[in-house]
């Protein structure tokens, strides 16, 4: 997963390559129209209040965290910032969070664990970024503490890859009791170009390596890797926002609901088992 | 060793063919010198003249660091190809390749015994094998090292070496990141040591894991580290960057390790880390 985030910038060009499910997928997850987690977060919640900073560097603008209600209850909502605009993607560093972004997002996280309010977090994201100042400033530092104290964190988590799950990025806001995927997401480990450029030697090879990595919604459900899949409206979120809106807000109030009616304890260790025993594709 | 008593010069001419005819000498990457190979094994791979880390394999490094009776554990795992990858190569391929070429299932090594005063369990990654990277076989080796050291309250001390996730394994092979982490926590919870060894190179999701998450994360001299490899950053910041970017003491400058620890030095100072990490007597 190093190499991955970045060259999904430097794009080829798919040229004669034939068109796959999963490519199709991976356009839909991408769509310029398709509701962002913050669009999805004002939708969804009430008196959303952002908060700021991390307390060590700065305030990422690719990472929004904010106190708000859902259904009138307190919670803590979490997701990363992209924008539409060319100037607001520039602003929002097209989407993908530097350190400080990741450690206003666990700051959040135990300001809600410390006064018991569930967390929600939504992610819409290429990767981490991988930048110059993102290494020195320790990004993967960054990464690994979200993903360890996510693990622990004494309140309920919900998480929602709503479009694109790109690797680590994605995970250190997806350590959740209830990991869920917007139907037409995509979660991987690389981006598709990235993939197709190292394996392939050809950037272009983006959508066999779409197929080839089992990034859907369909698959990544089927190999167990999240919790539950969020059906979508016909034709996908970006025709039909508000419904694409009324259908996630239930799956959120069911798993919540879920989750607040099993002791705490028996939350945690249940969500502890379940990483532990992710993802066992071995003999022996 | 009387060979590097001679002139330098006169070891360069000779040695080329030297490589060829006897197999003998190495060219090393630190400093281009021809070095004698038993005095670089001797050496524990690093060099004599320049002190250039050179890569251990993950049963040397065992031998390297526990006391000669130790016993390697959790080897039976193989992975099963979840994703029935291919690209130019079945990836199924290049798993029998590997197996052959390491003598290991997978990318990981998990030993236990004993490390000077201190009993510990002890994972090793093995970068011959598909570049370290971590699939699902490595993220359960390592999960159950983990788990060893729950069960048994010993130390855990994990030396990376690793490209990051192995794609060929897609989005199972990044849930080991979580897999680990939780593991970790729970260590942490109780309260027993942890410490990640960093080498070179460490990168990708298993720096931005348990490379990150020790009680001490040390490395050894010159190791590149980092979370993006230093070509995809390139070509993000379309500039070269700086020298020394993403090595071992570029880390320890910026905050980011405990300490550079040659790896002569590692036992030593792993032994007496673990004697401050020991529960105090009553
Ligand atoms: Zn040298």
């Amino acid at each position: 997963m190093t190499d991955q985030a970045a060259a999904n910038l430097e794009d080829g060009h798919a040229g004669a390559e034939p068109v796959t499910a999963a490519w199709i997928k991976t356009e839909l997850a991408r769509h310029p129209q398709r509701p962002y987690p913050m669009e999805l977060i004002q939708r969804i919640f009430t008196d959303f209040s952002e908060i700021h900073g991390d307390r060590a560097f700065g305030d990422d603008p690719a990472m929004a965290c904010g106190m708000a209600r859902f259904h009138g209850e307190e919670v803590m909502a979490i997701g990363n910032l992209k924008g539409h605009s060319t100037k607001e993607k520039v602003r929002r560093n097209f989407g993908m969070p530097n350190p400080e972004g990741y450690r206003k997002a666990l700051r959040a996280m135990k300001i809600a664990e410390k006064f018991h309010r569930p967390i929600f977090t939504f992610i819409d994201l290429t990767g981490a970024n991988p930048g110059l100042a993102a290494e020195e400033r320790g990004q993967a530092e960054a990464i690994a503490r979200n993903l360890r104290e996510m693990a622990r964190l004494r309140v309920p988590t919900i998480a929602t890859i709503t479009g694109e799950g790109g690797s680590g990025g994605a995970l250190a806001l997806a350590v959740a009791d209830r990991v869920l995927m917007m139907e037409n997401a995509v979660y991987s480990v690389i981006a598709p170009e990235a993939c197709g450029s190292i394996m392939w030697r050809d950037a272009g090879k983006r959508a066999r390596a779409a197929e080839a990595l089992k990034i859907t919604s369909e698959d990544v459900s089927q190999m167990g890797c999240v919790d539950d899949v969020v059906p979508e409206p016909l034709g996908g979120a970006h025709v039909d926002a508000q419904g694409a809106v009324a259908l996630l807000d239930a799956k959120l109030q069911w798993h919540l609901s879920e989750l607040r009616a099993m002791p705490l304890e028996e939350m945690i260790a249940r969500r502890m088992s379940k990483f532990r025993n992710i993802a066992q594709f071995y003999t022996g | 060793m009387s060979w590097f008593k001679r002139p330098e010069n006169e070891i360069e001419a000779n040695a080329e063919k030297r490589v060829r005819t006897e197999g003998l000498w190495q060219k090393c990457d630190g400093c281009g010198q021809f070095v004698f190979k038993p005095d670089l094994e001797a050496n524990l791979q690093v060099c004599p003249k320049c002190n250039h880390h050179h890569r251990l394999t993950a049963r040397r490094r065992i031998d390297s660091l526990l006391d000669p009776d130790y016993e390697l554990v959790d080897l039976e795992l193989k992975s099963t190809d979840p994703l029935n990858f291919v690209d130019i190569r079945p990836y199924k391929e290049r798993l029998e390749k590997a197996r052959k070429q390491t003598g290991l299932n997978d990318a990981a090594l998990n030993a236990v015994g004993t490390l000077g005063r201190h009993h510990v369990v002890l994972s090793v990654m093995e970068f011959a094998f598909i570049g370290g990277s971590m699939g699902c076989v490595v993220g359960e080796t390592i999960a159950r090292a983990i788990d060893r050291s729950l069960a048994s309250a010993r130390p855990l001390i994990i030396v990376a070496a690793s490209g990051g996730a192995r794609m060929m394994e897609g989005v199972a092979s990044l849930m080991q990141l979580a897999k680990i982490s939780a593991g970790l926590a729970t260590l942490d919870d109780r309260g027993l040591p942890y410490i990640a060894v960093l080498t070179h190179p460490t990168t990708g999701g298993v720096t931005a894991s348990f490379g990150m998450l020790g009680d001490l994360n040390i490395a050894e001299p010159g190791a590149l580290i980092g979370f993006a490899g230093p070509r995809v950053i390139e070509q993000t910041i379309r500039q070269k960057l700086p020298e020394g970017f993403q090595r071992s003491e570029f880390l320890l400058e910026h905050g980011m390790l405990d300490a550079v620890v040659p790896r002569a030095e590692l036992k030593s100072y792993l032994d007496r880390a673990l004697d401050f990490m020991q529960p105090p007597s009553q």
